[in-house]
C-alpha cells in the first residue's frame, strides 16, 4: 500500500550542499520545502571522536552502504559491465550533508573557458583541435561564466571562503569573505619554487575557515584548528563549512522547511494527461519499508550525479543516449579526472601529519587555455598544487621506485619517508568522449530492486596526453623545491574503479542551451518537464581542472532562483 | 574444515600443546603460545590457568611484553599462528621498531574477520558471480572472512608442497618465497580463479596489516602505539594550530582516541 503524503510546494531528493542551498533558498522565499534525505540526521556533535583513520578513512563510516546501492562498471561497451562491490575510485556519500560533510573544502570556481570551451578553443586553434572526429564531444555549457558569477560569489559568502584572488581566475565581483589560512613551510617551498620558475601561485580557496565567519543566512562557521581530519571526516568543530552548518540550519530557521530522514526516493512520479510536468516522488521509508507518495508543486533532484541520473531513467524522464547512433541525451559525457603529479623526497621532515583538507597553494598556469595548446596534442590542464591535507600513517605509505610493497625494505622506507616526502600535482580536466556514458544496468539491482546505474569508461588519449604533459610540469617544481630525489607519476592506460583516485565525477545529466545535446537548460530545469529540476556536477558538460564543489555550489544557487521564479509564474525559465 | 574445528574443540589444553609440539618438530614459538593463552579451551581448565588467561601475564612475557586480548575468529591455534607469521613478514620487525606480532596486529585483525570487515556487511554482496577484468575490481563471492580462512590453508599446502613443512615452520626467506607466489597469483588457492584469487588474498593480507599496525590501539593493533611512535604519527590530537606555521619538524608523543594504549 502506497500513503499519499500532503502536497509541499518543493521536494528535494537528498539533503547535501544543492538539496541545501535549494531548500534555504526556497523556504526563505516563503515555499515549503520538504527534503527527502536517504539516510540519517547528523551533524558536529556527531564528529566528536572522529580522530579515528581506521573507522572513517579506510572502512567508510560516512559512506554509502555499498550492500544496499552501488553501479556496475566496465571499461569499453564489449565488456560484460559488473558490480563495484567495494568502494574503491570514488567515495558515495550518504546521510545529511552527503558528500559535503566529508569533501576536503577545496573551492575553486571553474575558469570562463570551462564554461564557452568550444566556441573559445575553435576561435582560437580552429574547429579541428576539438577533435570531433576522434569522438570527443566538447561543447558549451548554455552559460558563461560572468553569468555565473553573482552564483560563485554567494556561494562562497555562504561557506565563508577563506581565500586570496588568483591573477589566472575569472573576474570577480567581490573579496573571499575571509582572508587564506596560515602558509605552512612545505607551501612556502613550493611559493618560492613557483615563483622562481615564473608561476603565479596562491592560497588555495577553502572552505577549512582561517577565522570564525558569520554567513549572510546569520550562521556562523568557526575557525579552523588544522587537526588534518578533513576528507572522509566530519568536523568536530563546526569549521569546515558542510550543509549542516550553512544552508540547512538556514532553511529550518525559516519554519518553511522539513528534513524527512531514512527516506529513498525511487521513482518521479508523472501525470499520464500532462507530459510537460512531474507530479511528485515516490520513497521508501528504509526503516519500516512502508511506501509514500510526496506529491510537490516542483521537483528537485539533488541527490548524487549517479541517483540523479538513475532516477530520470527509471522514471522513464527524457531519452537515453545510445552511443551508437549519439540519439538521446541523458547520461551522455560522462566525465571523470586524471591527476599529473610527482614525489619529491628531502632529507628534511616536514610536519605532514599537521594541516586542513584545503590547506594547500596553487598555479592556474596550466590550466584551462592559460597556456598555448597550439604546439600540444591536447587541450585544457589541470590546477597545480600542493596541499598539507593531514598525512595519515595507514594509507600513506610512499616508497621510492622498485621498492616491494611489503617486507623489511617497504616498512624502512614507509616509515622514513612518511615526513620526507611532498607531493605536488595537477588536477587535471576530463573531455567527454562519445564512448563513456551512463546506462541502467540489466541484471544487477539495489536493494529496493530498481536496477543500478551502469558506468561505461575509460580513459583517452587527449587524458593520457594532458596527465603526461602536467607530470613533466610538477617533477619541475618538485626539483625545483630542492628534493634529493623525484618520482614521477606514471600515465594512466584503463581506467581502474579500484584505487581511489577522485570523488569528482561529472556529467550524466548536463546543462546546455540546446535539448538535442543536455538534458537540462541553464537553470537546469529539464528540457521536458518544467516543474523539474535536476542539479550537481552531472550538469557539467566536461570536467575541469579543479575541485567541482564551488560550481555545484553556483549551479544550485542559479536553479534555486529557477526554482522560485517556476512557483511563480509556472512558466518554462529562459 | 568442520571436522577439523570439532576435533579442535575436544583437545585439553595441555594436548593441545603437546600435540602442538609435536606437529611444530618442538619449536614453539612465543607468539605461539601467547597466542594460545586466554583462549577457550573448555570447562578441563584449571584455575591456575584461567588466572593466566585473566591476566594474560605469561603470555605477555613470553610474547614480548605484549598482552593477550583472546580471539574471536581464530579457533585454531595453527591458523592463528600461519597468518601471525605471515603479517610478521609482511611489517617484521627491526631497526625501527617492532614487527606486526609484537604489534598485536594478528590480533587485530581476530577481531575485524569477527564483524563487518570479515562478513562484507557493508559490500555489494548479490550475485551473478562472475570472472571479471582486474579493471573491475574484486568479484568473489566469498567474504573476506572466507577468503582468509582459504589463504591460511593454501599458506600451509603451497609450503607442505615446496618445502615438505607448514608455512610457520619456514626460514624467512622461505616464507618470503612462498608469500610472493600468493602475490603474483602463481599459488595453487585450491578453488578456480573465478572464485577466489591468491592475490586477492595477499592484498587483503597486506593491507590487513598494514591497517593493524597503525590503526587506533583501540582495534587491538598498534600496541603502546610504537607503529605510530615509529612513523611520527602523533595520533589523536586535538589542534595543530599553534604549531602548524613552525618551519621546524615537531615530534609530539602520540595520543590515542579514548586515552587507550
Amino acid at each position: 500500500m502506497v500513503t499519499e503524503l500532503d502536497k509541499v510546494d518543493v521536494v528535494t531528493v537528498g539533503v547535501g550542499w544543492t538539496g541545501g542551498i535549494i531548500a534555504a533558498e526556497a523556504a526563505k522565499a516563503g515555499l515549503k520545502v520538504m527534503g527527502l534525505e536517504r539516510g540519517h540526521e547528523r551533524g558536529t556533535d556527531d564528529y566528536q571522536n572522529v580522530h579515528d583513520e581506521y573507522k572513517y578513512a579506510i572502512r567508510y563510516e560516512l559512506m554509502q552502504d555499498m550492500s544496499k546501492e552501488t553501479i556496475t562498471f566496465r571499461n569499453t561497451r564489449d565488456q560484460r559491465a559488473l558490480p563495484m562491490r567495494e568502494m574503491g575510485s570514488f567515495l558515495l556519500g550518504d546521510n545529511l550533508g552527503g558528500a559535503g560533510t566529508h569533501w576536503n573544502g577545496q573551492t575553486w570556481r571553474f575558469l570562463p573557458y570551462d564554461f564557452e570551451i568550444r566556441s573559445m578553443t575553435e576561435e582560437r586553434y580552429g574547429a579541428e583541435k576539438l577533435k570531433d572526429d576522434e569522438g570527443y564531444r566538447i561543447q558549451d555549457w548554455g552559460i558563461t561564466y560572468d553569468e555565473l558569477e553573482p552564483y560563485f560569489d554567494k556561494f562562497e559568502k555562504t561557506a565563508g571562503i577563506s581565500g586570496e584572488p588568483n591573477p589566472l581566475g575569472g573576474d570577480r565581483s567581490d573579496d573571499y569573505p575571509t582572508p587564506p589560512m596560515i602558509k605552512t613551510r612545505s607551501l612556502k617551498m613550493f611559493e618560492d619554487a613557483a615563483n622562481s620558475l615564473g608561476y603565479s601561485p596562491i592560497m588555495m580557496p577553502s572552505a577549512n575557515l582561517s577565522e570564525a565567519f558569520e554567513n549572510p543566512d546569520g550562521q556562523t562557521i568557526q575557525a579552523c584548528q588544522y587537526c588534518a581530519f578533513c576528507e572522509r571526516f566530519g568536523c568536530e568543530y563546526g569549521a569546515k563549512s558542510s550543509p549542516e552548518v550553512t544552508v540547512i540550519p538556514a532553511a529550518r530557521d525559516t519554519g518553511n522547511f522539513e528534513v524527512r530522514p531514512h527516506s529513498n526516493v525511487v521513482e518521479v512520479m508523472k501525470d499520464d494527461d500532462d507530459d510537460s510536468k512531474v507530479t511528485g516522488v515516490r520513497f521508501i521509508d528504509t526503516r519500516s519499508g512502508e511506501e509514500f507518495i510526496q506529491p510537490a508543486d516542483v521537483v528537485v533532484l539533488t541527490s548524487y550525479l549517479f541517483n540523479n541520473y538513475k532516477l530520470l531513467r527509471v522514471s522513464e524522464i527524457g531519452e537515453q543516449y545510445d552511443p551508437e547512433t549519439e540519439e538521446g541525451t541523458l547520461g551522455r559525457n560522462y566525465c571523470y579526472q586524471v591527476f599529473g603529479g610527482a614525489v619529491g623526497f628531502f632529507d628534511e621532515q616536514f610536519n605532514t601529519f599537521m594541516g586542513a583538507g584545503a590547506l594547500g597553494m596553487a598555479f592556474d598556469d596550466f590550466n584551462g587555455d592559460n597556456y598555448d595548446h597550439s604546439d600540444l596534442d591536447f587541450l585544457h590542464g589541470g590546477n597545480m598544487a600542493i596541499t598539507q591535507t593531514g598525512a595519515r600513517p595507514i594509507a600513506t605509505n610512499t616508497t621510492r621506485e622498485g621498492t616491494p610493497s611489503w617486507g623489511a625494505r617497504f616498512k624502512k622506507e614507509s616509515i622514513e619517508n612518511y615526513t620526507r616526502t611532498l607531493r605536488v600535482q595537477a588536477q587535471c580536466a576530463t573531455l567527454p568522449h562519445r564512448d563513456n556514458y551512463l546506462d541502467l544496468d540489466e541484471e544487477y539491482t539495489d536493494a529496493y530492486d530498481v536496477p543500478l546505474v551502469q558506468l561505461t569508461y575509460n580513459f583517452t588519449d587527449q587524458d593520457r596526453n594532458v596527465q603526461g604533459y602536467t607530470i613533466d610540469r610538477a617533477a619541475e617544481v618538485v626539483e625545483e623545491m630542492g628534493a634529493g630525489e623525484v618520482k614521477k607519476d606514471t600515465v594512466v592506460e584503463d581506467y581502474d574503479i579500484v584505487p581511489y583516485q577522485s570523488t569528482h565525477n561529472t556529467g550524466g545529466t548536463i546543462m546546455g542551451d540546446d535539448p538535442e545535446t543536455s538534458v537540462v537548460n541553464n537553470y537546469l530545469q529539464h528540457w521536458d518537464r518544467d516543474n523539474l529540476f535536476v542539479v550537481g556536477a552531472g550538469n557539467f558538460a566536461h570536467n575541469g581542472g579543479y575541485n567541482p564543489t564551488a560550481t555545484v555550489g553556483a549551479l544550485a544557487y542559479r536553479c534555486a532562483e529557477g526554482v522560485i521564479e517556476y512557483a511563480e509564474d509556472n512558466r518554462r525559465l529562459e | 574444515m568442520a571436522d577439523k574445528d570439532q576435533k579442535e574443540k575436544k583437545f585439553s589444553r595441555r594436548d593441545f600443546l603437546k600435540t602442538t609440539g609435536a606437529a611444530t618438530g618442538g619449536i614453539i614459538g612465543g607468539s605461539l603460545l601467547g597466542g594460545s593463552i586466554g583462549m577457550n579451551f573448555g570447562s578441563d581448565m584449571s584455575t591456575e590457568e584461567e588466572e593466566s588467561q585473566q591476566t594474560g601475564e605469561s603470555g605477555g612475557e613470553e610474547s614480548g611484553g605484549t598482552e593477550n586480548p583472546g580471539r574471536i575468529f581464530f579457533h585454531n591455534d595453527a591458523d592463528f599462528e600461519t597468518i601471525s607469521q605471515a603479517m610478521e613478514r609482511i611489517f617484521p620487525e627491526d631497526d625501527h621498531g617492532p614487527g606486526a606480532i609484537k604489534l598485536g596486529v594478528p590480533y587485530f585483525l581476530d577481531m575485524q574477520l569477527a564483524g563487518a570487515y570479515g562478513n562484507n556487511s557493508k559490500e555489494y554482496m548479490q550475485g551473478p558471480f562472475r570472472e571479471g577484468e582486474a579493471t573491475q575490481g574484486y568479484q568473489s563471492r566469498l567474504t573476506r572472512a572466507e577468503l582468509f580462512t582459504i589463504g591460511i590453508e593454501a599458506l600451509n599446502s603451497e609450503s607442505q608442497n615446496d618445502y615438505d613443512n607448514g608455512f610457520a615452520d619456514l626460514e624467512d626467506d622461505q616464507k618470503d618465497e612462498i608469500l610472493t607466489k600468493f602475490e603474483g597469483g602463481d599459488a595453487d588457492f585450491g578453488i578456480p580463479r573465478a572464485a577466489g584469487k591468491p592475490e586477492d588474498f595477499f592484498g587483503l593480507l597486506r593491507s590487513a596489516t598494514l591497517q593493524g599496525a597503525y590503526a587506533d590501539p583501540m582495534y587491538r593493533g598498534n600496541r603502546g602505539m610504537e607503529g605510530w611512535k615509529m612513523k611520527g604519527f602523533p595520533g589523536h590530537q586535538h589542534a595543530y594550530i599553534q604549531q602548524i606555521d613552525t618551519d621546524s619538524f615537531q615530534e609530539i608523543e602520540p595520543q590515542s582516541l579514548y586515552g587507550g594504549k
